[in-house]
């Protein structure tokens, strides 16, 4: 078993903010846009060098959506932003008729995603946007594990034709990708490899998963973890060839059940390879206050809970 | 007929407002839906800007030539994508693409969909319209994109005056002022219909122009139903752009215009005529590009 480490903790929001610093400088066309979240989306660097390709468009998501799909006319390629409600379900007509229907070259870079946005509660921790947008046709979902595979993968997004749903998030997490590594949309990774179970994680679960794989080998249990930092289009080869292997799965991500990635992952089984699958998920419910670890814990987003599900997966292989 | 590129003077445009109509009436006719009531409301602006007004792209032979891109010229974006009959007619009219398609409109696997979209690839569709208050924001970002490239040329949005109901719009009202986008020019279609009723009845808008200037607009008023004064106030527009404030143009229009029984009331705004109302419909309006 291949073991992960890192040397510090960093906050996937800030691996965008690196990641646009860095297109700034490389990429004449990128613009990015901001609805009055510049500080929360750490795009202080990219506006200082960029002043001129940076447009605040104030608490108006709906408008900035326009806005941005009117950009890409001119060759632009705007990255719009704001925290992942406010760039989901608030402005899902918007990003449906005149991103996604209209094909636009835009890029929707959202933050705070999920529980782990903390105190603020449920009105801003959004469970629902991989749901709604990975419903939208043409539509790329990505969501990145740490600070290095988002820098990586905002900068991939750019040289990409079409539009773009990137979502990250505000807590610090362990940043264990190397920081050289390209990101590649769609093309899942393996990070260890096992004959037991196969776990399929995304975002903050990631690490959640690697975690569970340790304590999982400690019981004898060999876990195959797979990152699917893209959720849409997404990785079907990856996922067969490690269920083929280990017959049963679980998936782990920080998102409502109803349509996250386990009903993509449940999807793909039961078209192409029917085998048992467990879900770590938000079970139709809302969030609420509370630290990040206090919500993970209490909506049963952890490595014990991965654990537990892999345990019960296996035991229901025939 | 098709009409190659030719600034027309404002004299010869009645001749073509008034084969726009027919193709109009005959396309919803065509399929038995669609939005004559707007769409003829709207036909004298429309001409006006694509064959007078708008600088355009254009081959050699004065042909349009159309690009996803459009930099290098004027681009129009028709937020009411409803009224889409007047759109796709002038656009087939100026050349985008061939007179017979109009045909289609509405029917299966046509590139004339209900509402304007991109993925059939129609020459002059730059964004789907249809889910209202969308396109004064599209437009303020084409604009922004063109102060961005150091393109002069302008944006120019019809909306629906029922339409300004969308919160949305209001968002991109106050937006295109305090960036300065004095290269847009926005119209709203003043019929004071929308389906359910009047205008000021279903949810009153009131004072629009008021509204605009409130938000940093140069406000025009304008009879979009009188060619002469269309021509006149988009020149004016054109002209009070540039100075820094967006131009927004209050265009007063009778829903249904140039057919009397689709005039003076909102029962026109979705409905298709039978083939005895197509009959009266065509007899008010001169055929003088020939039918589709």
């Amino acid at each position: 078993m291949k073991t992960y480490t890192f040397t510090e903790k960093k906050d996937t929001r800030s691996g965008f903010g690196a990641g646009m610093a860095e297109l700034g400088r490389s990429h004449p066309d990128v613009v990015a846009l901001c609805a009055d979240l510049v500080a929360s989306l750490k795009l202080d660097t990219f506006i200082k060098e960029n002043p001129d390709r940076f447009i605040q468009c104030g608490i108006a998501e709906a408008n900035m959506i326009g806005v941005a799909a009117g950009l890409t006319l001119n060759g632009l390629i705007p990255f719009a932003t704001t925290f992942a409600n406010f760039g989901s379900s608030r402005v899902l007509d918007q990003i449906r008729q005149a991103v996604a229907y209209s094909n636009k070259n835009v890029k929707i870079c959202v933050s705070h995603a999920g529980l782990t946005l903390g105190e603020d509660g449920a009105t801003h921790q959004v469970l629902e946007d991989i749901s709604m947008m990975k419903a939208l046709p043409g539509m790329t979902v990505i969501n990145p594990c740490d600070f290095n595979q988002t820098k990586a993968a905002t900068i991939a997004i750019a040289d990409y034709e079409g539009p773009v749903y990137l979502r990250f998030g505000r807590p610090v997490v362990p940043n264990f990708t190397p920081a050289d590594q390209p990101f590649e949309i769609g093309k899942a990774i393996l990070l260890n490899e096992g004959a037991d179970v196969s776990i399929f994680a995304t975002g903050h679960m990631v690490w959640q998963a690697l975690e569970a794989g340790k304590l999982l080998a400690e019981q004898g249990v060999e876990a195959e973890i797979t990152n699917i930092h893209t959720i849409k289009p997404l990785d079907k080869e990856a996922i067969l060839a490690s269920v083929s292997k280990t017959g049963c799965a679980v998936t782990a991500e920080e998102h409502q059940m109803n349509g996250g990635l386990g009903d993509s992952v449940a999807q793909v089984l039961a078209l192409n390879h029917p085998a048992p699958l467990e879900m770590v998920a938000v079970n139709d419910s809302f969030g609420e206050s509370g630290t990040p670890e206090q919500l993970m814990e209490k909506y049963g987003l952890t490595a014990a809970s991965i654990v537990a599900k892999a345990l019960a997966v296996i035991q229901r292989k025939k | 007929m098709i009409l190659k590129n030719k600034r027309m003077e404002t004299s010869e445009l009645a001749k073509v407002a008034s084969q726009v109509r027919r193709d109009i009436v005959r396309m919803v006719h065509g399929v038995a839906s669609g939005h004559p009531g707007g769409s003829l409301g709207c036909t004298d602006v429309l001409v006006s800007l694509y064959f007078q007004a708008m600088n355009l792209k254009t081959d050699d032979q004065g042909s349009v030539v159309f690009d996803m891109s459009g930099s290098g010229e004027d681009l129009f974006f028709l937020s009411n994508g409803h009224i889409s009959p007047v759109l796709y007619s002038v656009l087939a009219r100026r050349g985008y693409f061939p007179v017979s398609e109009l045909a289609t409109f509405r029917k299966l696997n046509s590139r004339l969909q209900g509402h304007p979209a991109t993925a059939e690839h129609l020459p002059g569709i730059r964004i789907a319209s249809g889910s209202l208050g969308q396109g004064l924001s599209v437009a303020a970002g084409a604009a922004y994109g063109k102060k961005i490239r150091n393109d002069p040329h302008r944006v120019y949005c019809l909306m629906g005056d029922g339409e300004q109901q969308e919160g949305q719009i209001w968002e991109a009202a106050a937006f295109i002022p305090h960036r300065k986008l004095d290269n847009l020019i926005a119209i709203i279609d003043f019929n004071g219909q929308q389906i359910d009723g009047p205008t000021d009845v279903v949810l009153n808008n009131r004072d629009l122009g008021a509204k605009y200037e409130a938000f940093g607009w140069t406000v025009l008023h304008m009879d979009g139903n009188n060619l002469e004064e269309v021509a006149s106030t988009l020149k004016a527009a054109q002209e009070a752009g540039g100075q820094g404030a967006p131009v927004c143009i209050i265009m007063k229009t009778e829903m249904g215009q140039g057919v009397d029984f689709m005039m003076h009331t909102h029962k026109w705004h979705g409905t298709a005529p039978n083939n005895e109302q197509l009959t009266a419909a065509l007899a008010q309006l001169e055929e003088t590009l020939s039918d589709y």
